[in-house]
């Protein structure tokens, strides 16, 4: 055989087997960010839409919502806002995916001998690449319409960390039903109905007292409350351990059953 | 390991329903080109998908460089590199991103990525567009930069699925000629195609696929030779006049001629003979033709006689490429003759 080929033998293949891993995803996430680059109406986009939500709920919405306490409801309303972005924003998590199954780029990813996880974590890696940008978007904004952090830098700083560490469960929580659904519009419509009673029954745009009995059993028990509660007290202050725990848990939890569920799927589907 | 470099038995697949593999045997020795040729949705690229370890098969057995795709999948994506109709590369990346990006996930070493894509590149006249995205390409372009992407390792084993399907004459002819040189080099390359000419021209060996099932498995030659030594084609004037000479031929029973439009096929090994006879039967009805061929067998006569349908079935989605692809078929065998 002409030495012009490239047969491999055992050991090579072994040792790529682990040391591939994390050179595979960084390769991927690299490749799904020249995306945004290459399609700047994509990450335009993405960024518009969590502006106009603060807009219409510091202008439009929050002179008519009371909150309790001696607060503002921009005060309120930011730390929501922040959690509301990133979850409704893992929907491009869920695009991106299905874009990649419908294209084939996903079959040919899947006769190389490369890490098969590393498809998924470099696109939630991706994702979470564009939240930082997000959330810091939303940090300005907030600020210029007159947002202010109650307690210091660092509880700040520690509640940024929190909401991007939500985020990313979420992107994983996405990718399973990109996988699933795999075609973008479709994709894109799945999302809908998870994301608005999770965002909207929960204690990110109003407080949770405020709603009728039935539907704050719902509200008070569910992940993106538990955010919203947590960095809003991590920014505003009042008891936080047990809700930044309750939110550690959440996160804890839906990444051990979406991620092996999402890598699952896709070894499965394509 | 055996001198194969692609061995399947009893391969089965299903979808649904649907049988997309009813039970497939092949071997493809190193080096050498072996064609699936058949219509669409004969099994082809499920073929392929399994041996590509994308798809598991129901039963049966394939292996790959000894490999079996089934439970030796990792170390089967080593030796292979796939292109083609379900493959893909990403529109958003330039074409050096792209196969810098696959050198890179086919665990090629580092220092070696960069230097690759260039000259592969460079192999398929890319160079000028290497640094657009590929969503500015060309059909062709994006044809060429797919079976690029799957030589960035230099694989021993190639699967190309309808590499064609849809380029014009010239790229087709490259894209050829590129295949022709990988095999001069060593490369063992499993092709699918729906064209009689591509086949003949690439493959050392050709099974035909029709349903889930091989129904010849032969050299190009062999399989010629399966149906008859030579074809005789008499065109007449009209179609009306073409009834009438197939009437008139139909009723002397050695010749079972066929009838297309204008043109009466005869298949036969015995050429002078059956020609006289068919002109004498021709000038008893006073017949004239109006044009006359005696030629080698195509692909295409082999394929209508073993699955008993024209492969034409096949080419009816793109019928400017396909008329040129059969009449320089046709004019290939002539002048063989």
């Amino acid at each position: 055989m002409s030495t012009a080929l490239h047969p491999v033998g055992a050991a090579e293949m072994r040792r790529h087997r682990f040391a591939g891993a994390a050179r595979d995803t960084f390769a991927i996430t690299r490749r799904n960010l020249i995306t945004y680059r290459r399609v700047p109406a994509l990450l335009v986009f993405t960024l518009i839409e969590p502006v106009i939500f603060v807009l219409l709920f510091r202008y439009v919405f929050g002179g008519a919502i009371a909150v309790p306490g001696n607060i503002t409801y921009v005060d309120y309303l930011m730390p929501g806002i922040f959690v509301q972005t990133v979850v409704f924003g893992a929907t491009n998590t869920a695009i991106g995916l299905s874009t990649d199954v419908q294209s084939g780029l996903l079959e040919r990813f899947r006769s190389l001998p490369m890490a098969r996880s590393a498809v998924l974590t470099g696109r939630t890696f991706a994702d979470l690449g564009r939240n930082v940008l997000v959330v810091a978007l939303m940090a300005v904004v907030g600020f210029a319409v007159g947002f202010r952090v109650h307690t210091d830098a660092a509880l700040f700083l520690a509640g940024v960390a929190l909401v991007l560490l939500f985020a990313y469960v979420f992107s994983w929580v996405f990718a399973t039903v990109g996988l699933l659904i795999g075609d973008p519009e479709s994709a894109q419509a799945a999302t809908f109905p998870i994301l608005v009673p999770l965002v909207f029954a929960s204690s990110a745009f109003v407080p949770v007292s405020t709603m009728p009995s039935w539907l704050q059993a719902f509200a008070e028990h569910q992940p993106v409350s538990a955010a919203a509660s947590a960095v809003r007290a991590l920014m505003l202050g009042g008891p936080t351990a047990s809700l930044v725990l309750q939110t550690l848990a959440w996160c804890t939890g839906l990444i051990l059953i979406f991620a092996p569920f999402a890598v699952w799927v896709y070894r499965r589907k394509v | 390991m055996t001198d194969a470099a692609i061995s399947v038995a009893g391969l089965a697949k299903r979808f649904a329903k649907v049988a997309a593999l009813s039970g497939i045997d092949f071997e493809v020795p190193a080096g050498t080109v072996f064609g699936l040729l058949g219509p669409n949705g004969a099994g082809k690229t499920t073929a392929v998908r399994v041996l590509a370890t994308i798809l598991r098969p129901d039963a049966g057995h394939a292996e790959v460089m000894g490999y079996d795709v089934v439970h030796d999948a990792a170390a089967v994506r080593f030796q292979i590199g796939l292109a083609g109709q379900n493959a893909a590369v990403d529109a958003n990346l330039t074409g050096r991103e792209n196969l810098r990006l696959i050198g890179t996930l086919a665990q090629m070493p580092r220092r070696e990525v960069a230097p690759r894509a260039a000259e592969l590149l460079e192999r398929f006249d890319l160079s000028g567009a290497a640094d657009r995205p590929v969503r500015t390409y060309s059909g062709g372009m994006r044809r060429r930069l797919d079976v690029a992407a799957a030589l960035v390792r230099r694989p021993p084993v190639l699967f190309l699925d309808e590499p064609t399907t849809g380029l014009d004459i010239q790229s087709r002819t490259e894209l050829w000629a590129v295949i022709r040189e990988l095999v001069a080099g060593g490369s063992t390359v499993l092709l699918t195609t729906q064209y009689l000419e591509e086949a003949d021209r690439l493959a050392d060996r050709i099974a035909v696929v029709d349903q889930g099932r091989i129904v010849a498995d032969d050299t190009a030659k062999g399989l010629k030779d399966q149906v008859a030594s030579t074809v005789i084609e008499i065109g007449m004037e009209d179609e009306e006049l073409a009834g009438q000479a197939e009437a008139a031929l139909a009723r002397f029973s050695a010749l079972r001629p066929e009838r297309d439009g204008t043109l009466i096929r005869i298949a036969s090994n015995d050429s002078s003979k059956v020609l006289m006879d068919a002109l004498r039967r021709l000038d008893a009805e006073s017949l004239t033709p109006a044009t006359l061929t005696v030629r080698e067998p195509t692909l295409d006569d082999a394929f209508l006689a073993l699955t008993g349908k024209r492969c034409d079935d096949c080419l009816r989605a793109e019928p400017e490429t396909r008329a040129a692809a059969v009449s320089g078929a046709q004019a290939s065998e002539r002048s063989a003759a």
